[in-house]
């Protein structure tokens, strides 16, 4: 077979089974247990480091500390 | 020392512009070797001036979120916006009064010019440079870590600049590979290719160095839609030049294939540029402005891979009925209809967002304006599958209701969460305690849905409208109209269409003006009370 055909059924069979697995995979994962209060942590990540990178805000408080 | 390679560099590059500018075979080559021969005359002279000199002012301290780039990449996307706004609205005037192609300027302002000189505006310039923008601001929030790769950011940012003007000046002297969307050519193509490798270098080596453990959903559309682009931009342009000193190149592929590779680009364009790039920015900005995390983070994620999962492969519904496989064809119509579901996923996700908080939609025109925006998302994600069915598209297929979806999508989901975006971030990158104006947002927001909603709706009708006149046969199977009666048949609704651009352009002013007093008059953010304990 050419080389068109034979990449042509690889990918309308065993590729195609593959990523829809894949796929399968993640939205099991997802709904895994105890990802719920995984997620809820996650989710409010843009809410945390507005103003500052966290090495900086480390920093800070270090400043803080090493104060008389 | 590194300057030392700099003036080299810099060197070499002017002089062969200078021979190029003399050997160009043609225009656009040649304005683009002046252009290019400038560029790289001034940063030459400028490295030069700052090479050997006693550094007296030592290099700021590394620290905080680099804000400067995405400061200028913030007003670049108002500016380029407006620029973008008002060649769409002046080529929707074209189209009702065809004497606007004045006979002057002729060929550099006739619509056949100014058209992509628009489409690269408002997708590439404007969109562009709002995901630039707005992918800097939040990747470094997100992961709590400043950019990575110092003053390759500043590349970035010029490098894209140098590449819109190029594309932009190239169309108007006519140089086009004629691909929709992609239009520059090969040495530009070449330019883009390496600004988003360095784009790419500093997304990725941010996140590498990020604080926070887990990558925010916004980073992985983000992630997704750069790499995307680069493959689609790569693939897409394989052209071998004519000659070093000239524009033409001649394409890799041929024929359908070549249509396919097209249209494998162009919808994915739609699918990775101008979607999961901005539902990168629906999933920061709207929580943000929201005040309360994303609806569902697991939906976020099943979104996210059944998005790109499904895209990738819609393109060939822009070839129904052509000479691609009939396969092919039904391979993308079945994709873009499943592609349906996980859009109205992630709609779906952004209003719920706002569930509990409900009453700012009547406070707060920037939820507002978000709110819009998704619910235009999710009507155009609605709309594109209909018309990716066979039996629609052969109604739909080279009309003008084509041209209204795009705009639905585009002004309605892109336009609306990209103005958002900008009146959350620039009180925030100028340090103000709020906008100039939230009157003037309000205005804006009204202007603009009724622009998209007249420009929208004019293009339903005249679109069905000329689809049905093409196929009208009498009793003996003659077609009924020619096709400049269908052309004659338009032009209320052509009319209709451009003021609707008028109003979403007057809009786009409003922002420019209302963003322009917020970083000149603005009232400066009170300086935190800082939480140290009393002593």
């Amino acid at each position: 077979m050419d080389t068109y055909s034979i990449t042509r059924q690889f990918a309308d069979s065993w590729m195609l089974l593959a990523m829809f697995v894949f796929f399968l995979g993640i939205v099991v994962w997802v709904m895994r247990p105890g990802s719920s209060k995984e997620y809820k942590d996650v989710a409010n990540i843009p809410f945390r480091h507005e103003n500052k990178p966290a090495e900086d805000i480390a920093a800070d408080a270090q400043r803080k500390e090493a104060r008389p | 020392m590194s300057n030392y390679l700099k003036l080299v560099g810099l060197g070499l590059v002017t002089l062969f512009m200078m021979i190029a500018a003399n050997y160009g075979r043609d225009l656009s080559y040649q304005v683009h070797a002046v252009i290019l021969m400038l560029v790289a005359g001034g940063l030459f002279l400028w490295t030069l001036r700052n090479t050997d000199e006693p550094n007296l002012s030592p290099a700021a301290p590394e620290t905080g979120y680099m804000d400067g780039v995405v400061r200028y990449a913030a007003v670049a996307t108002a500016f380029w916006g407006v620029v973008g706004f008002l060649a769409g609205t002046f080529i929707a005037f074209q189209l009702a009064f065809p004497a606007l192609n004045f006979e002057w300027a002729q060929p550099y302002m006739n619509f056949g010019r100014l058209r992509p000189l628009h489409t690269s505006a408002v997708i590439f310039a404007f969109g562009g440079n709002a995901l630039i923008c707005t992918s800097f601001y939040v990747v470094q929030r997100t992961s709590a870590a400043r950019l990575w790769g110092g003053n390759l950011a500043w590349f970035v940012f010029w490098g894209y600049q140098l590449f819109i003007v190029l594309a932009a000046t190239g169309y108007l002297l006519g140089g086009t590979q004629s691909k929709e969307y992609a239009e520059p050519e090969w040495y530009v193509d070449l330019w883009l290719t390496i600004v988003w490798v360095a784009y790419l270098a500093v997304f990725l080596g941010t996140i590498v160095k990020r604080k926070e453990p887990h990558i925010y959903v916004a980073n992985w559309f983000y992630l997704s839609f750069i790499v995307t682009v680069a493959m689609l931009h790569v693939v897409n342009n394989l052209a071998i030049p004519v000659s070093i000193f000239g524009s033409d190149s001649v394409q890799a592929f041929a024929g359908v294939q070549d249509a396919m590779t097209q249209w494998w680009y162009g919808h994915n364009a739609v699918g990775f540029f101008l979607t999961a790039g901005f539902l990168g920015m629906m999933y920061y900005f709207v929580p943000k402005q929201a005040e309360r995390p994303v609806y569902s983070y697991k939906l976020s994620i099943i979104h996210f891979w059944a998005l790109i999962f499904l895209y990738i492969w819609a393109g060939p519904h822009h070839l129904h009925y052509t000479a691609l496989p009939d396969w092919a064809s039904t391979l993308g119509m079945v994709f873009s209809v499943i592609l349906w579901m996980p859009s109205w996923g992630g709609m779906i996700n952004g209003l719920m967002t706002l569930s509990g908080a409900w009453d700012k939609i009547r406070t707060d025109p920037i939820i507002r304006m978000m709110v819009v925006s998704i619910g235009f998302y999710g009507m155009s994600t609605f709309e594109g599958p209909m018309m990716s069915i066979k039996a629609v598209n052969s109604l739909s297929h080279y009309t003008d209701w084509t041209i209204g979806h795009v705009h639905s999508g585009a002004l309605g989901w892109n336009g609306m969460i990209t103005f958002g975006a900008l009146y959350f971030l620039f009180p925030k990158l100028w340090n103000k305690e709020r906008l100039y104006s939230l009157s003037l947002v309000n205005w804006h927001f009204w202007l603009a849905t009724i622009g998209i909603v007249l420009y929208a709706a004019s293009m339903w009708v005249t679109g069905i409208m000329e689809g049905l006149m093409w196929r009208e046969v009498d009793a003996n199977g003659f077609l009924v109209n020619s096709f400049a009666d269908t052309v004659a048949a338009k032009f209320p609704m052509y009319v209709v269409r451009a003021l609707g651009g008028v109003l979403y352009l007057v809009g786009g002013l409003i922002m420019a003006y209302n963003l322009w007093m917020t970083v000149r008059k603005g009232e400066p953010k009170a300086a935190a009370v800082a939480a140290a304990p009393a002593e």
